[in-house]
């Protein structure tokens, strides 16, 4: 089978691949680039565990194929963080214990990075509705939505809501 | 976190127990770091993927891989020819009984696929793209039989059989003729006519639940690696890899000690992986081709061939005094197990009255074989189901005797003493404890508005003990490591990390908890059944007692002074007294440095078999609010009190309460498995399965009720499970309140309530 050559930019890194026509996106991540953040949960568009942001949109790579990333700026759960300074979003996660087994949360942490980007100052119910394509099945999504909430705080420079 | 003020009381003599730091693998869990089933990749892996059954019930009558086997690129094709056989025999306690003769079929079909998705054959190739073009050149030829999907029409006298030769169990004498029945069981106390005679109410209703799937976001995935020599590695994410272990060398027929299972971590399992799909059969691609293989079902495969919930068949009836004394109770459950025996209706018939004292009570089950895949435990297996039933009864009688439904479940309360229909007493309060928290909420007497309405239910779990193992080391620095045989799905590294810093008066971030595997850790039970807090808990407070001994008696050799003379205090050896002497206290890190002249490193290791584990008990109450044009029910509302024993880390109690709630929401409202008329499943997917997201649910307020079970050395209780049985009750309730109409059947979906607000209603006696 002939592979296509792609040269894409990923998490601030210009990074060139092959890959088969079928391949999607979160293949290539995942198993060409060694990029396993991004997870697989339905490969159907339905559970958002492969969010990655491209050219500044929120994304399901598993609905991407690998050869549409080229040309395109994609950042991954992998390059949230700057260095070893944990991004506002990844910290309140973690200090809102909201994540249990944490496979919906790099899906999670890249779709609250794009609201954050696009909404600085989102409500519950607009960060509820934005998140609604991420699917977690151990939270119940409670402590989700407060991490998202003072997330949100800290970057305005507010204080912690609770 | 404003909502751990509840649990300030119990903190107090405490530095860590009660607290919620951030949890020791909790980095690489938010930078995509932590690596999961099908995050690894050995080198030389091959890519493994499973031939799967299109039929729902189908005859074998040929398999032909040569095509596939010479199909460049391909590196092993198996079938079930190539596991050995196992015996007929149901092993282990009734609750949980394994027939290994069905475990092997349902990992891959010999003379009948039972399912669709059944496994019928597996290949291993150099891509994904080679092999999916193998399995395409697999020939089976199949001789399509009549299937059975319901659990009712597989106990019809005519209903096509999965095992002509299944007689069942538990009936005296012996039926002479085969059905679908694996088991019947029937378990009671008092006497059923007396009971019934007494009441002034008496109620009784049929109910139906549908099956539904734990629906964990990972799907299963494992790499294996067998070498030449018979031995072997597995790389799995489950709730248990001892059980994995075990399970996978039973199956391939070779020596335990032969195999080495690695933790991977765990995208979440529910019950759903305690059991082995992949691992036997990427297992074998890698023994007959010689290269490591990678198994990872897609989500149509996880929904086709894991184990869902049973769905199940019920009636129930219970008799009450007008002043609100609950005299009799009697029910039957008819549970789907799939193609396989071994559905939980017997824990759904112990659980089913486990809250309330009632003198009379019987509890009739059935175990029932149909063309679906095998059921699976899924978060306090059977509990929930006969819960609706119950609870929906309870609901309706309080409405009769106009008793408040909270006040009727206080009255009736089981408390230490309370017998049960299963023999022992309850050892244990707690529940009254929760209907009492709920009462005092100030949400469950607050005003309701129009098209809303308020129900409640409670709920029962055994909660487990059983075989924990843990091993600490304190290292050169003073830093202490805890290993457990324990998988983490919800945080329990953290909690074990907090006994062990709490019982040994150091900073938790001093001590790092992991996971270990077969090799590397004692023999520790599955991670479930609530049991991971309290058993594996329990060992690892054992170590650490176990290795603080060993420090006092490394501090008195330096001291020169008897082992007697020295006493561990926050953190430190000290002189137990005057008389012992004047040493400055030693800390961790002063003994640590002097290891090698007092005996070498300083490890200890605990093994437990713990009983004593207390019960789960939840009560619950949830406001909705239901469209009368559409069907839809909104959850505006949801309180859930739960004894939780002590919280040793409570937002992950929380966690794990408003988790197991939101479950049951999907429970009640949304969730089913759909088949059409030729017994393929017609929603294998998150699209059309509908499991709760963000933009369904309010926040979901968690009452940690603490009474503390004295068999745990910090008076933890299993947290994980009872959370998920009152929810369907407590909306089925709730959306009676709503529109006067009784829902019996679930999913409650819009076309469903549409059709009862628009119908007679179904619950003529409420
Ligand atoms: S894997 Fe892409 S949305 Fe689920
Ligand atoms: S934390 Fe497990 S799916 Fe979200």
């Amino acid at each position: 089978m002939s592979k296509h050559h792609v040269t894409t930019t990923i998490n601030g890194e210009e990074t060139e691949f092959l890959c088969e026509t079928q391949e999607t996106l979160l293949d290539v991540l995942r198993n060409t680039l060694n990029l396993t953040g991004s997870k697989e949960g339905c490969a159907s568009g339905d559970c958002g565990a492969c969010s990655v942001i491209a050219d500044g949109t929120l994304v399901c790579s598993c609905l991407m194929l690998g050869v549409e990333a080229e040309g395109k700026t994609i950042t991954t759960v992998e390059g949230i963080a700057d260095g070893e300074t944990l991004h506002p979003v990844q910290r309140q996660f973690l200090e809102h214990a909201a994540l249990q087994c944490g496979f919906c949360t790099p899906g999670f942490i890249v779709a609250t990075k794009a609201l954050l980007d696009a909404n600085p100052d989102p409500t519950e119910e607009e960060a509820r509705y934005w998140l609604a394509g991420n699917l977690c099945r151990c939270t119940g999504y409670d402590k989700i939505i407060r991490a998202v909430m003072d997330a949100a705080a800290e970057m305005r420079g507010e204080a912690r809501a609770a | 976190m404003d909502d751990q003020v509840n649990v300030a009381e119990a903190r107090k003599g405490f530095k860590w127990v009660g607290t919620s730091p951030v949890r020791p693998d909790g980095v690489p869990k938010v930078t995509g770091r932590a690596m999961y089933g099908a995050d690894m990749k050995m080198p030389g892996t091959l890519v493994g993927k499973i031939l799967r059954s299109p039929h729902a019930h189908a005859r074998i009558v040929s398999i032909d891989t040569s095509r596939a086997a010479a199909l460049p690129g391909v590196r092993a094709v198996i079938t079930a020819a190539d596991f050995p056989e196992q015996n007929f025999e149901y092993i282990g306690p009734e609750r949980v009984a394994v027939n290994f003769w069905h475990v092997t079929r349902n990992i891959m079909a010999r003379e009948k696929a039972l399912y669709e998705g059944h496994a019928v054959a597996a290949v291993a190739a150099i891509s994904d793209s080679v092999a999916a073009a193998a399995c395409a050149l697999i020939d089976v030829q199949y001789e399509v039989l009549p299937h059975v999907i319901d659990v009712d029409a597989a106990m019809a006298p005519d209903a096509p059989l999965l095992f002509a030769d299944m007689i069942t169990r538990g009936v005296e004498p012996a039926p002479t003729r085969p059905s679908n029945v694996s088991k019947r069981l029937e378990f009671k106390i008092g006497d059923l006519d007396t009971g019934f005679a007494a009441a002034d109410v008496v109620i009784e209703h049929e109910f139906k639940t549908a099956t539904v799937h734990q629906a964990y976001i990972e799907p299963h995935a494992c790499s294996a690696r067998i070498e030449a020599d018979g031995q072997g590695e597995i790389w799995a994410s489950s709730q248990g890899h001892f059980a994995v272990r075990a399970l996978t060398a039973k199956l391939m027929g070779m020596p335990v000690g032969d195999l080495r299972v690695y933790p991977a971590e765990i995208g979440g399992g529910f019950g759903g992986k305690t059991v082995v799909y992949l691992e036997p059969v990427a297992a074998m691609l890698s023994k007959k081709s010689g290269f490591p293989v990678r198994l990872a079902m897609s989500r149509e495969e996880v929904f086709r061939a894991t184990g869902p919930t049973s769905g199940a068949s019920m009636w129930v009836k219970i008799g009450v005094t007008k002043d609100g004394k609950l005299v009799a109770a009697d029910g039957v459950f008819k549970f789907q197990a799939g193609a396989f025996p071994g559905s939980p209706v017997m824990n759904a018939c112990l659980c089913a009255f486990a809250p309330y004292d009632i003198a009379n009570a019987r509890a009739v089950g059935y175990d029932v074989v149909c063309n679906r895949p095998k059921a699976a435990a899924y978060r306090a297996p059977g509990s929930p189901i006969s819960a609706f039933a119950v609870e929906s009864v309870l609901d309706m009688l309080a409405k009769k005797i106009g008793m408040d439904p909270l006040e009727l479940r206080l009255k009736n309360a089981a408390r230490i003493g309370t017998p049960t229909i299963f023999g022992p007493k309850h050892a244990h309060n707690g529940y009254p404890e929760t209907v009492q928290a709920l009462l005092d909420h100030p949400g469950y007497r607050a005003p309701l508005g129009k098209n809303q309405g308020r129900g409640a239910a409670s709920g029962y779990w055994f909660n487990g003990g059983g075989e924990s193992s843990a091993t600490m080391q304190v290292n050169a620095d003073g830093t202490v490591l805890v290993a457990t045989g324990s998988p983490d799905i919800g945080g329990s590294r953290a909690s074990m990390a907090i006994m062990a810093a709490e019982t040994l008066g150091v900073d938790y971030k001093q001590v790092r908890a992991i996971v270990a595997d077969t090799g590397s850790v004692g023999y520790t039970h599955v991670t479930g059944g609530s049991r991971v807090t309290f058993a594996t808990g329990t060992a690892v407070v054992d170590a650490t007692k176990t290795i603080i001994k060993d420090l006092c008696r490394r501090a008195a050799m330096i001291w020169d002074v008897d082992p007697e003379a020295v006493v561990w205090e926050d953190g430190h050896a000290r002189p137990a007294g005057a008389n012992a002497g004047a040493f400055p206290p030693l800390s961790l890190k002063d003994i640590a440095a002097k290891a090698a002249q007092t005996g070498g490193s300083i490890t200890a290791a605990a093994s437990v078999n713990a009983g004593g584990q207390a019960p789960g008990f939840s009560t619950q109450f949830c406001d909705v609010e239901v469209d009368p044009e559409t069907g839809k029910v909104t959850i505006l509302r949801f309180v859930a009190a739960q004894d939780v024993g002590r919280a040793i880390h409570p937002a992950y109690v929380e966690g794990q309460i408003q988790g197991g709630v939101v479950q049951g929401i999907g429970w009640a409202l949304n969730e089913e498995y759909i088949y059409n008329a030729r017994g393929l499943l017609d929603n294998p997917g998150f699209l059309d399965y509908r499991c709760p997201v963000a933009s369904d649910l309010p926040m979901i307020e968690a009452v940690l009720v603490e009474v503390p079970n004295p068999a745990h050395p910090y008076g933890a209780k299993g947290v994980g499970e009872v959370n998920i049985c009152p929810p369907m009750a407590a909306i089925a309730n709730a959306i009676e309140n709503a529109i006067g109409r009784r829902l019996t059947e679930l999913p409650m979906s819009p076309p469903k309530v549409l059709a009862a607000i628009d119908g007679p209603d179904a619950g003529a006696g409420a």
